[in-house]
């Protein structure tokens, strides 16, 4: 690690350097452009809009109010249902996803790993399609072919015998979230297959081989051997999952609109959010409640995550491979 | 893919039909009928934008013929929308972010991996906290901030905040790549009089597979976004096809033609550019999520 000479190495020699000098121009140049732009329009607006939910406002000004917003969100007739029962639908959405979406993309991701299997880059491919389009996109193609009038979904159905079960289920207060949780776990369910793909991949042949001269079966092999070895994959899955599930304003917004119906049955916190703080109709947009809806998404967010860090990852066994 | 066939079927994969090489037939059967699941609604739509509205309701399942082709969709679309308008608009902050992402973060990651300098890990760690918070929680003082700089309904908004948005996860996989360039290399350049600078621009592109998996991986989130635009940047002048084709279809919503034609004309651009890039998409996306 002796670099002697040229002009650009003055200062700037890699690893083991002394730190008692002053911080190299070069390294500045490196890091000031992006960590700039990330702080401002990333960081500095999430402290911010938790300052924003801490303030009312006044006459032309804001007043500070402690966590009143907050107490107001979680008790107020006005705010505390529309508040819970996007919680609740949030929940739903995230419930549908890791009980549909995460076993069928493990299944897929099974049987794409399976050895000398043919054609697994097309397979791949295709299967991971929809996730690159958009929410809006995917909303209106199933809001089309869902939609009575085309017809489109119930002669399916009908080809498969269940004619009889089909009901415009979009427009179906009780139905519509799962509907809707249903649509987004099509678009998104080549992420938890590619995740457990790579896992498995990463799983030596020599395991699978020693069980099998164990004589055990197929079914044993997964879920004694394979199953604890993509454990981890597991808990990533789920906490992608979770977080993702905050972001699913665009699906419902498209189809169902900002004011998320039949009459609020499919609201959750991102619908929430967009109608508190920028207004919708004859509703006027209140920043500082947005802010408020938004601290409490944050508050859920790392919840989430702070479990998974503290809980899952100190509790679930990580095998060397 | 060295290890691509380490994990094989349960033992009841008959070994005859592996032998002939087209692997378990069990597999085949799952994997060939989710494709159907996954591709059938694309292809559903994709193939009606071409028919007459007749033709659309009578015979939706089968391609377009000579009797039923018919382009009065696109004719509509073209005519009554501004897609042309809007796909620029897309393009141009998709674009501009993703260079500025691509550069400024490969940039971050070059100095994380290369020198070891005060406040590397928490520079490390600091970038790393986005990967994980929706900026969109931000939106009530991104709004505020984006007025307060003037830009309100301008392209630079959605651009600065898309570019917050990737860097994060731009700088952690672009680290990892380049801390597998070989220092050696870039020691000799050194002694060789090379600048810090073209050391840099020696060592991206070597991890050219690295930035191509980042800008893919970047792109789609902010091509498919709907809330920065409707928020930040709604106005005609400056809607995006994602808002474009979402208030579009909204408007026609009882013009199947047009209806179909737009959703087609809004997802052509992604899947030819995925069916180009799909390799490194899901080499970045594993690469992100496993390391």
């Amino acid at each position: 690690m002796e670099a002697t000479g040229g002009r650009g190495a003055t200062g700037s020699l890699p690893h083991r350097m002394g730190t008692r000098r002053p911080f190299p121009a070069h390294i500045l140049v490196f890091i000031a452009p992006a960590v700039a732009i990330y702080t401002v329009f990333m960081v500095f607006p999430l402290f911010d809009s938790l300052r924003l939910s801490l303030y009312a406002p006044q006459g032309g000004g804001s007043v500070f109010t402690g966590l009143g917003n907050y107490v107001r969100l979680l008790t107020d007739p006005l705010y505390a249902p529309r508040f819970w029962g996007a919680v609740r639908h949030n929940l739903v959405f995230f419930a549908v996803h890791m009980l549909v979406q995460n076993p069928i993309g493990l299944v897929l991701a099974v049987a794409l790993s399976s050895r000398r299997l043919r054609g697994r880059t097309v397979y791949r491919t295709l299967l991971f399609m929809p996730t690159v389009l958009s929410f809006v996109i995917v909303g209106f193609i199933w809001q089309l072919i869902l939609s009575p009038l085309w017809g489109v979904g119930e002669a399916m159905m009908r080809m498969a015998g269940l004619g009889g079960y089909f009901r415009p289920w979009l427009g179906m207060e009780g139905p519509a979230l799962v509907a809707l949780s249903l649509i987004s776990v099509w678009q998104f369910v080549g992420v938890p297959m590619l995740l457990f793909h790579a896992a498995l991949l990463a799983i030596p042949d020599e395991f699978i081989e020693a069980a099998r001269v164990d004589g055990a079966s197929g079914w044993m092999t997964f879920w004694r051997i394979v199953f604890p070895l993509i454990l981890p994959t597991v808990g990533v899955v789920a906490i992608l999952t979770y977080v993702g599930n905050f972001n699913a304003f665009d699906l419902i917004y498209t189809v169902q609109g900002a004011l998320a119906g039949p009459n609020f049955s499919t609201d959750i916190l991102g619908t929430l959010f967009y109608r508190t703080f920028f207004g919708f109709q004859l509703q006027l947009g209140n920043p500082t409640m947005g802010a408020t809806i938004s601290g409490a998404m944050f508050a859920l967010i790392m919840a989430g995550v702070l479990l998974y860090v503290f809980v899952w990852q100190r509790r679930v066994q990580v095998y060397e491979l | 893919m060295a290890r691509a066939d380490v994990w094989r079927e349960p033992l009841r994969a008959p070994a005859a039909v592996t032998k002939e090489g087209w692997g378990p037939p069990g597999a085949h059967l799952v994997l060939g009928a989710y494709v159907l699941v996954a591709i059938f609604p694309v292809v559903l739509i994709v193939m009606n934008s071409f028919k007459s509205r007749a033709a659309i309701f009578g015979e939706a399942y089968t391609p377009p013929r000579p009797g039923t082709f018919d382009l009065i969709g696109y004719e509509t679309v073209f005519t009554r929308g501004h897609f042309e308008r809007y796909f620029s608009n897309s393009v141009a902050v998709t674009g501009t972010a993703i260079i500025l992402i691509v550069l400024l973060g490969a940039a971050v990651a070059f100095a994380l991996s290369q020198y070891r300098f005060r406040g590397n890990t928490s520079l490390a760690l600091y970038m790393a906290v986005g990967i994980m918070i929706p900026i969109r929680l931000g939106t009530v003082s991104i709004l505020n901030l984006s007025s307060a700089l003037g830009l309100a309904n301008t392209l630079w908004s959605l651009v600065l905040v898309y570019t917050a948005q990737g860097l994060p996860l731009a700088v952690f996989i672009l680290q990892l790549f380049m801390r597998q360039v070989p220092r050696d290399l870039l020691d000799a350049a050194r002694i060789d009089g090379m600048s810090e600078y073209r050391i840099f621009g020696l060592v991206l592109p070597l991890v050219r597979p690295a930035v191509a998996s980042v800008a893919v991986l970047t792109m789609i989130p902010i091509w498919n976004d709907l809330w920065f635009p409707l928020i930040l940047a709604p106005g005609e002048a400056t809607k995006t096809v994602t808002l474009g084709a979402q208030m579009f279809v909204g408007q026609f919503i009882s013009d199947w033609n047009a209806l179909l034609a737009a959703l087609t004309l809004a997802m052509l651009p992604v899947l030819a550019l995925y069916v180009v890039l799909s390799r490194q998409l899901i080499r970045g996306l594993t690469a992100g999520a496993l390391k």
